[in-house]
């Protein structure tokens, strides 16, 4: 090893002790991020200046996949974006598949349908409401959350024997039959939430830290939701009374009476408010579809083989976390030719600096929280 | 040993084509009034609204579909590579406006090399959009104030969903490098 010769320490620049700038690392191996998200922040004492995503550490290439598998091979990857929604993802794939087929849907398989994915509704919105509480601090609902979640998770066990990647939906309808208590799992579970709902807004409507760390907190008026792409209960809270549902309805959502939740001031008090009352529409459409539910057959006109026309669709239904989109181009062949999934927690993400900027350090833990993103997805 | 049978395979039939009508209205009809030979064709495809124009006047059009029809809400940015054409990318623009609750597809040809306008003046969902398109195919978008990968790592050779771009092809002296291992495969 060569001598070494001192080195005098580096001239310390006179502006450093004036400066307050502080740049801070979060994640990704972080609990509150959800996942592996990371977020470089730039502080000003605990105030936020700015926040940089860093994203890709879930990166799968689920569109890459999508190119070398058939259309029903794919079909099972798709729960695994949003694993928390899982029904939803792959509605949404298979309105998009049966778009490029033009194929119609049986009516019973659309209720039924619309009954899985609304309860898949409750069951992320409740794992929204435990962590997102967690985060802020109130320990409680996380398990009050779960316990109700296995409830509705136990029917789709039932229905097809998964609970999370369910692979409900098959491309034309579904696979299985309603088995023989599930209208009648599907109202207890309605009966349930009408009542605990009620539990939670007592936890945690009137509680004074909890509207004390979520009033004001996070705000993304209905311009700026607009602007950056956000939609779900985020720009529902702002006030834009928006939802697939009812805006371009798909899967006979036409023919069930819900309202829309809205807020004003899109803040984060906001957005657990407009989740907590969607749970209790997801329910009312529940019941509706349950006791309207039509006999017969439950799957369209598909072949086994299937093999879309030359051609691109784009279908996007409501998903939890907002518009979930599917863009797919078919060149004739076996597998889609070009597979573009558009995910709502991607494009909300995109939206978190501009609602942590001026907000404190703490907060940032509460807007990631109220964005209500998976990492599954938000990376594909 | 059981001999080999080939497999019966399914009987091949022209397939079908995609329900196509032409686009009419007052959107398309403005369109070609404003930019004229730049609109290709305007249709319905599938009973959805798509717009095929020139790359060239892409910026104009967004512009023109979000200030004066109210477009004010993008979608999505997305690409498709057609390796054997002669302008290889497809950018693909969707559009929807929350006034008229109505959804426009614009689609662009660009080709390897050429740059893209880019929607971020406009949107700035495009920011994140466009930065995912350019990680995965390669497509570089003009005036971007921050064009990055965006999921992939910064320093990753390739754009994983060109078509050439194998399946399980990977950067193997990123993963040596930065995973420590000979192959993440």
């Amino acid at each position: 090893m060569a001598a070494t010769t001192l080195v005098p320490p580096p001239v310390q620049d006179d502006t450093f002790l004036d400066s307050n700038e502080l740049v801070l690392n979060m994640g990704p191996q972080h609990p509150s991020t959800h996942g592996v998200l990371r977020v470089i922040l730039k502080l000003d004492g605990e105030t936020v200046l700015g926040a940089d995503c860093v994203i890709g550490y879930l990166h799968r290439g689920v569109e890459k996949i999508a190119e070398n598998r058939t259309y029903q091979q794919f079909a099972p990857y798709v729960d695994r974006m949003d694993y928390v929604a899982a029904v939803s993802n792959g509605l949404g794939y298979c309105l998009a598949v049966e778009k490029l087929l033009d194929v119609e849907i049986p009516p019973r398989a659309q209720a039924v349908r619309v009954i899985l994915t609304e309860l898949n509704r409750l069951a992320s919105h409740l794992l929204w409401l435990g962590t997102h509480a967690l985060d802020i601090g109130a320990i409680t609902p996380v398990f009050l959350c779960f316990r109700e979640r296995e409830e509705v998770l136990s029917i789709f066990e039932k229905y097809c024997g998964a609970r999370l990647t369910t692979h409900a939906f098959r491309i034309g309808g579904l696979q299985y039959e309603t088995y023989d208590t599930f209208e009648k799992d599907c109202l207890a579970v309605c009966d349930l939430m009408q009542e605990k709902v009620k539990e939670y807004h007592d936890l945690l409507t009137g509680n004074r830290i909890w509207v004390r760390r979520t009033t004001g907190v996070g705000i993304l008026n209905a311009a700026d939701c607009k602007d950056y792409g956000v939609t779900g209960p985020v720009l529902r809270a702002a006030g834009v009374p928006w939802d697939l549902r009812k805006a371009q309805p798909y899967s006979g959502y036409e023919k069930y009476d819900f309202e829309i939740p809205t807020a004003k001031n899109g803040d984060t008090f906001d957005r657990y408010i407009v989740r907590m009352q969607e749970m209790e529409q997801s329910c009312r459409i529940i019941r509706q579809a349950v006791e309207s539910i039509p006999e017969g057959p439950i799957k369209g006109k598909v072949g086994k083989v299937i093999k879309p026309p030359p051609g691109e669709a784009y279908v996007s239904i409501e998903a939890p976390k907002g518009e979930l989109g599917y863009f797919v181009v078919s060149d004739g062949s076996l597998n889609p030719y070009r597979l573009r999934v558009r995910p709502p927690s991607f494009v909300n993400l995109g939206a978190l600096d501009k609602m942590c900027r001026g907000t404190l350090v703490a907060d940032v833990v509460a807007i990631i929280g109220t964005i209500d993103i998976v990492l599954g997805e938000v990376d594909r | 040993m059981r001999a080999k049978r080939p497999l019966r395979r399914p009987v091949k039939r022209k397939p079908a084509e995609m329900p196509s009508a032409p686009w009419e209205g007052s959107v398309p009809a403005a369109l070609r009034e404003r930019f004229g030979e730049a609109i290709e064709t305007t249709q319905l495809l599938g009973g959805q609204r798509l717009a095929i124009v020139d790359i060239g006047a892409a910026a104009g059009i967004l512009a023109m579909l979000k200030n004066e029809r109210g477009f004010d809400y993008l979608v999505d940015v997305t690409a498709v590579h057609w390796p054997e054409k002669e302008k290889q990318f497809e950018i693909t623009w969707i559009l929807y406006s929350f006034a008229s609750n109505d959804r426009v597809r614009v689609k662009a040809a660009v080709g390897e090399g050429a740059k893209a306008p880019s929607a971020t003046s406009l949107y700035n969902s495009a920011n994140w959009l466009e930065r995912e398109v350019y990680d995965m195919f390669g497509i570089e978008f003009e005036d971007h104030p921050d064009l990055r990968r965006i999921l992939m790592p910064d320093e990753w050779e390739g754009f994983p969903l060109r078509k050439e771009y194998g399946l399980i092809q990977q950067d193997a002296d990123w993963v040596r490098e930065n995973l420590k291992i000979e192959s993440a495969q």
